[in-house]
């Protein structure tokens, strides 16, 4: 393994790697939501059961994804717009590959972003605020038009950031090939869409039934 | 089908007098193009009229002009051979063009492919690529007969496809992150495939990948830009294997 | 005039090589490590010739003009390279492909040399087998072959349309293993100017850096030279941009003689020329007369409606389709070799039949495959060449037609040279296209690319040891030497020459009227007074191209036009020699038709008993005329009888 993570795809597998270990977490943050809409029990037996110790131990590791997939990022991004010193005057950047494809460190910060909010608002109230039901703290802040906008935008982001990354992520550790492709790249857009849908519709049915 | 006659042309062309100079645009107008004519005659128009201006002509790489060679590049308003598909330059035809129309012609720009003049940049990285190890590491003479080994149609086919690189640069020069990946793939890929390959893939993967990333090329993010300019429409499925043979190798370190 | 010696060996013609090889010298290893030797091209020959010698130890030096040694214009060879494996098992041998090429050759190339490249043409599969070149296969996973022009075989190894640059990538490949230990030193953008020839040896070259315009001098043991073909000689050819001719041309006018000059292929399946802006003609593959089937209207009417753009060819019915190449040659039909295609094609256009605008082009027809095999197979099969086609005219060939006609391809013709490859200089060699080769009259399809890798693999580092064992105490050569500074001073001085012209015409003006000379008169029919004529206007040309050559750009820094001038310069001379000897020739054979010498049916007509002979060509200074001599062709194991391919 020499050297392996100083090369241009080691340093790609890493991203491939804790992006798709950041969509499990995502998977498991999601259905932890989805209780939002089922109940305030239920919600609240999820969030209690998310604070089980066995889970805590996770977080750490958790953080560390997010550290690493950024950092990686950074590193990847500095190092590829350094190896185009000049830059061309015309470019139809359209005709050959996705938006998403071509911004993915811009919607990576952008999520990050929200990411910061968040862990500002609501993780941090749950963690250390002194909350009696996590439900009704959830449904009175995305009651906010202000943050139920932001919340509906970021996981927009988040979808448009996991179209490309979902099938990145298995072409840089080698599991692609052209049917393979078309296959991931729907379960991409599935995932993009679950994620999307799954994390706005939230906020969306606070803000027109939170009243 | 039949052809018709461009009036007038403006030309945007890159003009830099060699590798250490500055450089800068200069405009162009050439007239009365047959719609048949292919885009680098056109420029031999321009050049034959610089010329009786008393002017240096515009230098851009070409030579067999009929898209196999791989030596003609020029970006193309905004695109790597212009805007038409599975083409070099020298297959782009000018009706591909509006009469009235402004090109801009740049040359490729990445850092690994430094200009050397006006639109012609010095591909030398591709081959010290492949000099690190894109090869079968076989001698002339005492070899096994032809048909000593046989190759599943399939696997010879793949690996056509991806031995069907010419090394013109279009790959590296769109990819947003200048990533040589897919000329790298398309080597380690097609031998891979071939028995006769297989035997040192692991140590061409990692060779031509340390050279690549000693050269200064970007880190490949999948986004499929080179596949689509590649004249030779390689698929970055061959970039998948790449990844696989590269892991493979490194985890057996 | 005197008679040059061959240095064929002597005894039967299958035991020639072996005994040769058995009794020649060889180097040892250790000695190699201290023998230099300059590989000028890197096609097919240079290539591989490089990457063998450097494997056997030798130190190379290789040049080639391009930004990389991969883009040779052995590159654009599309259809095949023959080989006598007799897979298919359908009585190929190595004496077939031997006779078929001398035939195909029209029976003007030596017996030795193509029985030797017949028997070296098998280990040419095994090699590019082995260094993963990939061939086109059945689904047993053993190779396929196809036929080709001119053989009653399918012996035709292939890589989709695409095997000359699968087979120069191999070579290249190889080559750049070499280069990365060390034993090759490469240089790119470098164009050779003169070889530097020390008491009667060659001993190096003067080179010019293309980057920076600096007159650079290199020293070796021995040189070879394969540069390949001067098809560009007629402006529009197949050949790449770049092609030229001018290292071989100096090494003529440093005293290695020219061999057969007059001797260039037309081929008969290209894109049709489509106004006066082309710079290029692109050639279809010969392959596609495996499917395609080649035909004219049989009216004139239909013919004149087709050249007015007022009918469509599909409306054209096909009791009203003459298909000329089957009906005057029933046996080969329409894979009749390509000098007879081409003049067939000639034939037809210039009664008439012509099919478009210019009235210069034939159809080849896939209607009739596509029908029989499925459109599937025919894309399989040759989709690269369709969508290429398409490219270029904006047709799509698998519902309309394709148009072609014939244009410079391939020079036979090249620098002569012995049995060992060399040249009449000692230590300087030359290989592939760039010697007068062993295609006689006229290649077979699919040759050129066997014959570059026979040389450059199995040949010559063979027969280049045998020179260089007696070379072993000569040390490194001093490029200080004052042949060094002569030649050098040379090479400025005639660089200098034109830039300092100041005219009014680029080099590709001259180069077009000097192409417009030798289309129309040392083109596809040539009679002794249009030759003479052609002679006239060359020098009216060199004249002129003296007087009024506008070169811009700086002397000492990257300058294409300069490139350009330097190569027309020497093209015109050569078009000069191309041009004498055509008309010493007076006989038809292969690719070179003398109108006077025809059959009653029109067909070339040979004439054994007065030209049964190599015409060489020795250069005697500026301005004089060469002196000509001739190396008798003995056939001991063939009949020679009149081509017929009925």
């Amino acid at each position: 393994m020499s050297n392996f993570l100083t090369s241009s795809i080691g340093k790609k597998v890493i991203m491939s790697l804790s992006g798709l270990f950041l969509i499990l977490f995502l998977c498991v943050h999601l259905s932890v939501n989805l209780l939002l809409l089922v109940s305030e029990e239920a919600f609240n037996a999820g969030c209690d059961f998310m604070a089980l110790p066995f889970i805590k131990v996770i977080e750490p590791v958790l953080a560390l994804g997010f550290i690493v997939h950024i950092i990686w990022a950074s590193v990847l991004t500095i190092q590829n717009q350094k190896a185009r010193p000049a830059k061309y005057a015309k470019r139809c950047q359209s005709q050959n590959c996705t938006w998403a494809s071509r911004n993915m460190y811009i919607l990576g910060a952008l999520v990050l972003a929200f990411l910061a909010l968040h862990i500002a608002t609501v993780w941090y109230q749950f963690k250390f605020g002194e909350i009696t039901s996590h439900y009704e703290f959830v449904s009175s802040f995305l009651k906010q038009p202000c943050f139920g906008v932001i919340y509906i935008i970021a996981a927009i982001l988040l979808g448009l950031h996991i179209t490309h990354g979902f099938w990145s992520a298995f072409q840089t550790i080698g599991f692609s090939n052209d049917i393979w492709r078309k296959r991931l790249e729907c379960i991409a857009y599935f995932f993009a869409f679950v994620f999307a849908a799954g994390f706005s519709i939230i906020p969306l049915y606070f803000m027109i039934f939170g009243n | 089908m039949a052809d018709k006659i461009l009036k007038e042309l403006t030309l945007k062309i890159w003009r830099q007098k060699d590798a250490k100079s500055q450089g800068g645009f200069k405009t162009y107008k050439v007239h009365n193009i047959s719609t048949g004519t292919s885009f680098l005659e056109m420029l031999d128009i321009l050049n034959e009229q610089l010329v009786e201006q008393n002017e240096e002509p515009v230098a851009f790489d070409h030579d067999c002009r009929e898209g196999i060679c791989g030596t003609c590049s020029l970006f193309v308003d905004g695109r790597a051979h212009g805007p038409d598909d599975d083409v070099t330059t020298c297959q782009l035809h000018m009706r591909r063009f509006e009469d009235g129309a402004t090109i801009t012609i740049e040359p490729w720009r990445c850092g690994a492919f430094p200009v050397i003049k006006d639109l012609i940049v010095d591909r030398k990285a591709y081959d010290k690529i492949l000099q690190a190890g894109g090869y079968v590491s076989v001698n002339t003479g005492g070899v096994p007969d032809a048909n000593a080994i046989p190759i599943a149609n399939d696997k010879a086919e793949e690996a056509m496809d991806a031995a069907a690189c010419i090394g013109c640069g279009a790959c590296a020069a769109t990819c947003k992150n200048s990533s040589a990946m897919l000329f790298v793939a398309a080597k380690v890929s097609q031998l891979a495939l071939l028995p006769q390959g297989k035997i040192e893939a692991a140590r061409r993967a990692k060779a031509m990948v340390a050279k690549m990333d000693e050269l200064g090329f970007g880190n490949c993010t999948n986004t499929g830009a080179c596949e689509m300019e590649c004249p030779k429409s390689i698929s970055i499925s061959h970039i998948a294997r790449l990844n696989r043979e590269f892991l493979k190798a490194k985890l057996k370190d | 005039m005197s008679v040059i010696d061959a240095k064929i060996p002597a005894g039967p013609l299958k035991d020639k090589w072996s005994n040769h090889k058995a009794h020649i010298g060889v180097v040892s290893p250790a000695n190699k490590k201290k023998l230099d030797v300059i590989v000028v091209g890197t096609g097919l020959a240079g290539g591989s010739a490089a990457a063998s010698l450097a494997e056997l130890g030798y130190n190379v030096t290789a040049f080639c003009y391009q930004d990389s040694p991969r883009r040779a214009h052995s590159i654009a060879a599309q259809g095949g390279i023959n080989a006598a494996k007799n897979y298919p098992n359908d009585n190929d041998s190595v004496f077939r492909l031997f006779y078929e090429t001398i035939k195909g050759g029209d029976y003007r190339a030596r017996e030795a040399n193509v029985y030797r490249l017949a028997e070296v043409s098998n280990a040419i599969i095994d090699q590019c087998v082995a260094q993963g070149v990939p061939f086109a296969r059945e689904y047993g996973g053993l190779l396929a072959n196809r036929s080709f022009g001119g053989a009653l075989v399918s012996r035709t190894f292939y890589a989709r349309g695409q095997t000359g640059q699968q087979l120069l990538l191999g070579a290249y490949g190889a080559m750049n293993r070499q280069i990365q230990n060390g034993k090759v030193k490469m240089y790119n953008r470098h164009e050779v100017l003169d070889v530097v020839v020390i008491d009667g040896k060659a001993r190096g070259v003067i080179a010019r850096d293309l980057v920076t315009g600096k007159i650079e001098r290199f020293g070796a043991h021995a040189v070879v030279l394969a540069t390949g073909g001067y098809g560009n000689v007629f402006f529009l050819s197949t050949n790449a941009m770049g092609c030229n001719g001018s290292a071989a041309w100096q090494a003529y006018k440093k005293g290695a003689m020219f061999g057969n000059p007059c001797f260039v292929q037309i081929h008969p399946t290209c894109i049709p020329v489509h106004g006066d802006q082309q710079s290029k003609l692109t050639l279809m593959s010969e392959s596609l007369r495996n499917d395609g089937r080649v035909w004219v209207p049989k009216k004139i009417e239909d013919a004149k409606a087709l050249q007015a753009g007022t009918k469509h060819p599909n409306d054209i019915p096909d009791e009203d389709r003459d298909f000329y190449l089957e009906r005057r040659y029933p046996a080969f039909g329409n894979l009749v070799p390509r000098d007879v295609a081409s003049r067939a094609a000639k034939e037809r256009c210039d009664a008439g039949f012509g099919v478009n605008n210019t009235g210069k082009a034939v159809f080849l027809d896939f209607k009739y495959a596509i029908e029989q095999l499925g459109r599937d197979t025919i894309e399989k099969r040759y989709g690269n060449l369709f969508q290429m086609y398409e490219k270029i005219t904006a047709v799509d060939p698998y519902h309309n037609p394709m148009m072609i006609y014939p244009a410079i391809h391939y020079s036979m013709g090249g620098l002569w040279v012995d049995y060992n490859l060399m040249t009449t200089i000692p230590g300087l060699y030359a290989i592939g296209e760039c010697n007068f080769s062993d295609h006689g009259a006229n290649r077979l399809g699919a040759s050129a690319l066997m014959q570059g890798l026979a040389d450059g693999y199995f040949i010559l580092p063979y027969t280049i040891g045998d020179y260089l064992s007696k070379e072993i105490q000569t040390p490194k050569i001093n490029t200080n030497a004052k042949e060094f500074d002569e030649a050098e001073k040379h090479v400025t001085d005639r660089l200098r020459r034109l830039y300092d012209i100041k005219g009014t015409k680029s080099p590709d003006h001259f180069h077009k009227e000097l192409g417009h000379i030798m289309w129309e008169y040392i083109g596809m029919a040539r009679d002794a007074e249009g030759l003479k004529k052609a002679i006239e206007l060359i020098a009216e040309l060199k004249k002129a191209f003296y007087q009024d050559l506008r070169v811009t750009g700086e002397f000492t820094a990257m300058n294409n036009e300069l490139e350009k001038a330097a190569r027309v310069a020497d093209f015109i001379e050569l078009a000069d020699l191309m041009a004498h000897d055509a008309l010493n020739r007076n006989e038809s054979c292969g690719g070179h038709l003398r109108v006077e010498s025809m059959t009653s049916e029109g067909e070339a007509q040979r004439d054994d008993e007065n030209f049964k002979y190599v015409s060489i060509w020795e250069y005697q200074g500026e301005d004089k005329a060469p002196e000509f001599h001739k190396e008798e062709l003995v056939f001991e194991n063939i009949q020679l009888t009149q081509r017929s391919y009925k």
